[in-house]
């Protein structure tokens, strides 16, 4: 299996040599890292490309990771029925650099660009109807970036005087409690509140 | 005067309002329909109404407290869920199940085609005028959802499989009622077989219904019965086979002509390959040489027994800390899928290090095929909307997540 992957690894690398930064094989898994702007070419070519064949767009979907330069990266999941195999491509953007919609190569693409857009704010160039989808009407916000808190910042309920559903800020009686599990005897890599005050 | 101005070149263009409250939109599925008369020119489905943000809530979850999200997916088959997200977590960890939970996953996952076969079957008769079949399909729901009980203890929302194999064993008496009832179930089939799939009506609404051919289901990503509808022979459970799958005899039916029909009939059959796969799994489990752990005694995901916990203080501390600071997982991702009733339902996680996934994304089957919605119904009629969205088999619980 995981021999079958590498000769495919090295054939993607190959083929799309201009595109292709990186691949490896982890989990039994093969991932292709490739520049941005290449994306079209890059599936359209895994799409026809007789040794490949992936015809059909698993999934595509945004990984936030803040503390990169550019914090988002799209991860595409294709499936050859063909060929029986599978590949995930990936590329990295931040939140103005639009990425190459990929409708054209696979239709299915739209509703998987909406929602990435709507999740993370990850704009898609060409996509002919980038709008939110998941999502209330009127939502403000990309609920799953890492700085979006657990939960969020408006609360809707029926208003029985005004008869209508109203939208009021989140009012929390206790705060969502997120346990750090650090090991105590492993040392925190930062300093514990109310620590500072031990050193002087 | 108002019959003066209805001509033939009046324009007869309109906006229909298609749900969210609407008994054939399958849950909280709103469509904006642009119709010519009675002719669908184009479909707008805003979905999202059940939206509970299931993947932001999983990355503040670990990983044990993460399986119970997974059954209210597709809460029609709530185990199937569960599966994909414990294949990925045993991946990440490099956990083996052992034989005997992997012949109880393979049994609870058939019960869960089986209970989602028979929600989709009959409501579809439904959505096309037939009130019977629901009453007689919903008879045999009720009684796996019992055999769900007994296993777990929930009707529905199961939590049952862990990473390394499921929380507990089978009572034997358990294993014997699912042989019991599997016996008598393709009689039940008969019947709703007789009444739909050669009924005038039913055939009416749906033969050449929703055709797609096998370009449209590898361009719209489709997967599962759509894809066996229109006869492309392609099943994870065969072409990428995981559990016990591959020592089991079963058959993978495939339709024709890709339309309404055909998936309806790939659903009748695919049941009755389920109930093979049942009695199979049923007699392995009866059998006294096989009997053992089902869950991995070697993974941390596991907790120790109770009696253990009597006597041993690491026991006990294990325990403790399985259920308040869960596992750590090593970094890494992997993207797991199974075949889940509706067609590949996956999971790709990807994890930090810590007990928590670090982003966990849900492929839901439905989510696809109703991107589709507007390329299907095009140029249909508009009473093919409920015929095609029956047969496309939608469940919000997964599409909105």
């Amino acid at each position: 299996m995981s021999e079958a992957l590498k000769v495919l690894g090295e054939h993607v690398a190959a083929g799309q040599s201009e595109a292709v930064t990186g691949w490896e094989i982890t989990h039994g898994e093969l991932t292709v890292t490739i520049y941005r702007d290449r994306i079209e070419d890059v599936l359209t070519w895994l799409r026809d490309d007789p040794a490949c064949r992936f015809t059909t767009l698993i999934d595509i979907c945004g990984v936030d990771y803040p503390q990169r330069a550019e914090r988002f990266e799209v991860v595409y999941h294709l499936l050859s029925m063909h060929q029986n195999h599978r590949i995930r491509v990936k590329l990295s953007t931040d939140e103005e650099t639009p990425v190459p919609s990929v409708h054209g190569v696979y239709p299915v693409a739209d509703w998987f660009e909406r929602e990435a857009f709507d999740m993370y704010g990850i704009i898609f160039s060409g996509h002919p109807d980038l709008r939110r989808l998941l999502t209330d009407y009127g939502f403000e916000g990309y609920p799953l970036r890492k700085d979006f808190p657990l939960t969020g910042y408006v609360e809707v309920r029926w208003d029985e005087e005004e008869k209508r559903v109203v939208y009021e800020p989140v009012e929390l009686v206790q705060e969502y409690r997120d346990f750090d599990f650090m090991s105590p005897w492993e040392g925190a890599k930062y300093v514990i509140p109310g620590d500072e005050k031990a050193e002087g | 005067m108002a019959d003066d101005q209805i001509t033939e070149t009046a324009p007869r263009k309109f906006t229909l309002n298609f749900g969210p409250q609407h008994p054939a939109a399958h849950g909280v599925l709103r469509l904006v329909l642009e119709l010519d008369g009675e002719v669908v020119e184009r479909v707008d489905p805003h979905i999202g109404l059940l939206h509970r943000g299931t993947e932001k809530l999983l990355e503040h979850k670990t990983y044990l407290q993460g399986i119970g999200y997974f059954d209210r997916l597709d809460y029609v088959a709530p185990m199937n869920q569960e599966h994909a997200f414990c294949m990925a977590a045993e991946r990440l960890a490099g956990i083996t199940v052992p034989k005997r939970g992997q012949y109880v996953r393979v049994l609870y996952c058939e019960i869960g085609r089986i209970l989602n076969h028979l929600l989709n079957v009959t409501t579809q008769a439904m959505d096309v005028g037939a009130l019977t079949p629901p009453l007689w399909g919903f008879e045999e729901r009720e009684k796996l959802m019992v055999f769900y009980e007994r296993a777990s203890g929930s009707r529905m929302h199961a939590h049952y499989f862990r990473p390394g194999g499921v929380h507990q064993d089978l009572p034997p008496q358990l294993v014997q009622d699912i042989r019991d009832w599997c016996d008598q179930f393709p009689a039940k089939l008969d019947d709703i077989d007789k009444l739909l799939t050669e009924n005038r009506i039913f055939k009416q609404r749906n033969v050449d219904i929703g055709v797609v051919t096998k370009e449209d289901v590898l361009a719209w990503g489709f997967s599962g019965v759509m894809v066996r509808g229109s006869g492309l022979a392609w099943d994870l459970r065969r072409s990428q086979p995981y559990e016990v799958y591959d020592e089991l005899d079963f058959k993978i039916p495939v339709g024709k002509n890709g339309d309404c029909y055909d998936r309806y009939l790939c659903r009748m059959e695919e049941m009755r390959e389920s109930v093979k796969i049942m009695i199979q799994c049923c007699d392995w489990l009866m059998k006294e040489e096989n009997a053992g752990e089902v869950l991995a005694t070697d993974s941390k995901f596991s907790p120790p027994r109770r009696a253990e916990m009597k006597r041993s203080m690491e026991a006990l501390i294990q325990h403790f800390k399985l259920y308040t600071e869960g596992v750590h997982v090593d970094a890494g991702e992997v993207y797991a899928a199974v075949e889940a009733p509706k067609g590949e339902f996956g999971v790709y996680l990807v994890a930090d290090g810590s007990n928590k996934p670090y982003r966990l994304k849900i492929r839901a089957p439905g989510f696809p095929h109703l991107a589709a919605m507007d390329f299907m119904n095009r140029g249909h009629m508009l009473a093919d909307v409920s015929a095609i969205l029956g047969s496309l088999d939608i469940v919000f619980g997964e599409i909105d997540r």
